[in-house]
């Protein structure tokens, strides 16, 4: 393996459909108009000497570098910044330029350390690169005028030098090795869209500064690290190229992180990661990644991970370490006693949404053909199982509609309960570039989210519902669309079911679905509901995206229908800039329902009834599937506490920490006869569990994950698993010892055996992957290399159909015991339930979960900024600290669930989506009061772990 | 099953029906059963089943409806081609 260096052409591509036809240095290019003659050189291979142009960010002309001739032309033109043109002929090499460059890297070096040796950048630095390149020998100036470059000059303090900035965990900052080539501070804005960098002072006082001249960590800095990518010299570089050296191989990954799905460079030394460096050819990222994908896998290495399995006979006694082959056989046994006992159909299990495809389909496959039974959930259950639900039956498909790039073409941007700065943040970076070039944005959020207003970007609607009425918006907001007559007629009559379209019409027509009628359920002015639907309507192409905040009620499902019905009405459906976005959460939600893991379908969402179906699967394995869908994760809780649920094996998904209403999830946990755990770490779920089987992380296997827009991409093995196993692995050996015969000795095996067995993977290989980088499904002979936007001529389902919505408020209602509304989400340096990124540097950021409350409501109960405060819903109290802001309206609070110490969902209920049972965590009827530090549940509660987490010493388990 | 559990179940039920009764088309019993015998697991199943046996207390009109349509429908059929099921019923 070799390093992969991928090709800087110095400036963006140009779009341009007309070509142009050039010579440089008596070679013919044709290159479309609108290309800077540094591009159209790098197209022929010719490098042309540059400092300030990379390809990520528009051209600058500031360094003077990339100086050119041009035949008929006065002077020496900047290549970064000329344009190509017809018929020209271009010098790239005189001896007038060579002069140029020579002295201008003379300036530059009189100014720059000339540490070269023990430099951290040695050997990946473009200014030694270009001083090689423009053959500089000499530099006359020396260092005895001003610089930047020494804390001292001739003995006398200097003041025009300053100190490193080692601020940020992740990377720091030397001034005296700037160039000022601004590369950074144009990073910043057009990649990341933050404004953070700026360059500070004029001429030789022009520094590189971080907000008004702060540290980067007390800077609006959000540590994406797009500014370090972009750095041609070690001014900004990473603190684990410092402490390591310069990487000797590289190989192309995904991120374990959200569900955007960026792909990485994991840049080695050995086994050791050096650095994650997004790829530039990923589809998802184009180069770009966040603080998480790029900076947090230190968890990987993490002390407290556990290696060796565990078990233990009752969930009182310490862990003992065993073997794995003991431990997969007291496992397998306890299994196979479990089903004796109580029937087949009391063990089940739960896929991960962080493993790989292959692993999510292998343990799926165990439930069924190991089993015999259906009960296999993922955690899609408890976020975006609506969006399955919901498009299957309007679209006939529960996938979203485009890729990420499409939304360079959309002209209105309707963000309905997501959060993309925070929760995907790569994309979010994406959005705000085209909101930056004038698209227009609509926010349904009953949040002020940072999109709502942040540097360069404002919505032109913040619609601030209360939470628990998404369905009342979105018929509404339908309602002015039918009643205006904004409906695209033609779309609907050519596309869709038109009786239906009629029935839909004439529902959200009613007087009692107006804006005006809904005004006091929303809480939100009619007069902007109007003006938000007339945008989307007739503001040129109209895409939404939605997240969690839509679907985790107890009408999730309806609201998903309710956005289907939008985008059908207006005709946003089928081309590029518009369609139906689902935001999806974890790394491989997607994947994981892909792959059969829920428990009413076959891989390729295939109802488990449909005999032809379980047919091919029957041949395949040798066993007679059970036609009648299982249990799903909530219904798995309520019939363990029933008493018919006995044995869960848990696959990568911290279930405790995660799911709704904790004090019924550990009743339901306590009540099994084996729980089997496959984590990292010893996660909260493991507190309830028998068996600890160690688990392997992203870095140490192969496989695939598929984000969000469907895309199938590689995962690479960069180490070998430090606990021995990679996941697929290790459910191969219980499966195994289960009396399965299974023989997978790669994944690239599995995903053959899906695809053989699922039509829209038909055409999905690693070597497919390998070739085309990545695909997006369906992919068969249909469509060999996958496809970006789905229903371009029909919908999957034939007509679309126009669902009635009909509002029905939750049962999670506000009352003088509970006058308030909790909702929850998530904050960008932290993922999901914070086991991986809780044991990174990005805890700096957010080391605790506090409760957003309004002024108001805080002065009503005497709550001050950063006082403890108790909040206490019907399912149960936990405390956290108050974050007194306006970002929250009167009567709402917020708050996200990363650290286990606070255990939001100890408060949240067991509601759930009529359709999916996925549950409500958006709504939760809570009172907030002061109090003096944590309650009895959360003593009792670390109490509980520190006596579940006891491992027995060796002299212990001998006895 | 303990009321707890049937609560759930009336509540989850009704939660369906409510969705149902509001479709126009096709006709909103038969979708609600069509539901239940794609979504809910036997067990589940024949305990509504059992809760409609026993007068359906606190089921709204449609989700009754549903659940009888069951019993004569798919959802026996299940129960007696896994005669394993029963023994779950607590």
């Amino acid at each position: 393996m070799t390093l992969i260096k991928e090709i800087d052409y110095g400036t963006p591509e140009s779009k341009a459909e007309k070509l142009v036809t050039l010579t440089i240095d008596g070679t013919s290019v044709t290159v479309p108009e609108g290309t800077s003659i540094m591009r159209a050189a790098m197209e022929i291979g010719t490098e042309i000497p540059k400092l300030c142009a990379t390809d990520s960010i528009n051209a600058f002309g500031s360094c003077r570098l990339c100086v050119i001739e041009v035949e008929g032309r006065n002077g020496t033109p900047a290549s970064c910044t000329t344009p190509v043109a017809q018929g020209i002929s271009v010098k790239t090499q005189t001896p007038r330029l060579a002069a140029i460059r020579r002295g201008v890297m003379e300036l530059y070096i009189s100014d720059h350390p000339l540490d070269c040796l023990t430099c951290a950048a040695n050997g990946d630095c473009e200014l030694q690169d270009m001083a090689g390149a423009v053959g500089l020998r000499d530099v006359r100036y020396g260092y005895d005028g001003a610089n930047h470059v020494f804390a001292r000059n001739n003995g006398e303090v200097n003041f025009d030098w300053k100190p490193k900035d080692e601020s940020n965990p992740y990377f720091s900052y030397d001034p005296s090795k700037c160039i000022v080539c601004n590369r950074c501070v144009r990073a910043c804005e057009e990649v990341q869209g933050t404004f953070a960098l700026t360059i500070s002072g004029r001429g030789f006082d022009s520094r590189v500064s971080a907000g008004m001249d702060e540290a980067f960590m007390e800077s609006e800095c959000v540590s994406c690290g797009a500014c370090v990518q972009a750095c041609p010299t070690a001014t900004l570089i990473e603190k684990s190229v410092i402490a390591v050296g310069q990487p000797e191989h590289s190989a192309v990954t995904t991120c374990a992180y959200c569900g955007v799905g960026c792909t990485f460079k994991a840049e080695m030394r050995g086994e050791e990661v050096v650095r994650m460096v997004p790829w530039k050819d990923g589809k998802a990222n184009h180069g770009h990644s966040c603080i998480k994908g790029r900076f947090a896998y230190g968890y990987a290495q993490h002390g407290d991970r556990i290696l060796d399995p565990m078990i233990r006979e009752s969930i009182d006694q310490p862990w003992r370490v065993v073997s794995w082959d003991e431990a997969i056989a007291f496992a397998a046994d306890r299994l196979k006693a479990t089903q004796e006992k109580y029937g087949k159909n009391s063990v089940g299990v739960i896929t991960s949404s962080r493993c790989t495809n292959e692993e999510s389909y292998l343990v799926q496959k165990l439930a069924r053909q190991g089993f015999r039974n259906n009960n296999t959930d993922t955690c899609a259950r408890v976020c975006h199982s609506p969006t399955g639900y919901g498009l299957a039956q309007t679209f006939g498909t529960s996938a979203g509609t485009q890729d990420f790039d499409s939304v360079d073409d959309a002209d209105v941007i309707l963000v309905i309960g997501a959060n993309p700065t925070d929760a995907h943040p790569v994309f979010g970076s994406r959005m705000k570039k085209r909101l930056r070039e004038g698209a227009k944005l609509i926010v349904v959020d009953p949040r002020r989210i940072d999109l709502v207003r942040s540097p360069h970007v404002e919505a032109d609607y913040h619609l601030p519902l209360k939470p628990g009425t998404n369905v009342a918006m979105v018929t509404a907001l339908a309602h002015v669309i039918v009643t205006e007559g904004l409906v695209n007629l033609d779309f609907v009559k050519s596309r869709c079911d038109w009786d239906e379209f009629q029935d839909w019409a004439e529902f959200v027509a009613l007087p009692n679905n107006s804006p005006e009628a809904m005004e006091m359920t929303l809480g939100v002015p009619a007069a902007d509901v109007r003006a938000a639907a007339r945008l989307y309507a007739t503001g040129g192409n109209g895409a939404i995206y939605y997240g969690l905040g839509v679907t985790e009620h107890s009408q999730g499902s309806t609201t998903v229908m309710g956005i289907a019905n939008l985008a059908m009405a207006t005709g946003n459906l089928g081309r590029r800039g518009v369609g139906v976005n689902p935001l999806r959460g974890q790394n491989n939600v997607q994947g994981s329902c892909d792959m059969g893991s829920f428990p009413h379908e076959l891989p390729g969402y295939r109802h488990i009834s449909n005999e032809a179906a379980r047919q091919v699967f029957e041949k395949d394995w040798g066993v007679t599937l059970d036609p009648e869908p299982g249990l799903r994760i909530p219904n798995m809780f309520d019939s363990a506490i029933e008493g018919t649920f006995k044995g869960l094996y848990v696959q990568g998904e911290d279930i405790l920490q995660s799911d709704p209403d904790t004090r019924h999830v550990s009743r339901a946990l306590a009540n099994m006869d084996i729980v089997i755990v496959q984590d990292l770490f010893l996660v909260e779920t493991a507190n309830y569990a028998h068996v600890f089987l160690p688990g392997a992380t992203f870095l140490e296997k192969d496989g695939t994950f598929t984000n969000a827009e469907r895309r199938i991409q590689r995962v690479t093995k960069v180490m070998r698993p430090k606990n021995g196993y990679a996941d697929w692995e290790v459910t191969q050996l219980l499966a195994n010892r289960m009396g399965l015969n299974w023989n997978y000795t790669h994944a690239s095996e599995i995903m053959d055996e899906i695809a053989r067995l699922t039509p829209s993977f038909a055409g999905v290989s690693f070597k497919r992957l390998e070739e085309d980088g990545s695909v997006q499904w369906p992919c068969n002979e249909n469509s060999p290399h996958g496809m970006p936007i789905m229903h371009i001529d029909g919908f999957a389902r034939g007509k679309g159909k126009f669902v009635i919505t009909e509002y029905v408020p939750t049962d999670e209602r506000v009352g003088p015991r509970f006058p308030l509304l909790l909702t929850t989400g998530r904050i960008l340096s932290q993922y999901n339930v914070g086991a991986q990124t809780r044991r990174t540097e990005n805890s700096q950021w957010h080391s605790e979960d506090v409760l957003e409350i309004h002024p108001h409501d805080a002065e009503d109960r005497g709550v001050r900024d950063g006082d403890w405060v108790k909040i206490a819903s019907r399912a149960g109290e936990t405390t956290l600290r108050a974050k007194i802001t306006d970002r929250v309206a009167p009567g709402v609070v917020y708050t996200t669930f990363h650290h286990p110490t606070t255990q939001a969902n100890v408060v949240t209920t067991d509601n759930s989506d009529w359709a999916t049972n996925c549950p409500e965590y958006k709504v939760t009827a809570v009172q907030v009061s002061t109090t003096n530090g944590p309650t009895d549940w959360q003593h009792q509660y670390r109490e509980l772990t520190e006596h579940s987490r006891r491992i027995a010493s060796a002299i212990d388990a001998a006895e | 099953m303990s009321h707890d559990s049937v609560d759930k179940l009336v509540k989850m039920a009704n939660q369906i029906g409510k969705f149902f009764v509001a479709q126009k088309h096709p006709e909103g019993v038969a979708s609600m059963t069509e539901h239940l015998k794609k979504f809910w697991d036997p067990r589940m199943r024949n305990a509504i089943i059992a809760h409609v046996d026993h007068g359906g207390a606190g089921l709204d009109p449609i989700a009754i409806e549903a659940v009888k349509r069951l019993v004569h429908g798919a959802g026996a059929a299940a129960s007696e081609s896994r005669p394993d099921e029963h023994s779950f019923d607590g």
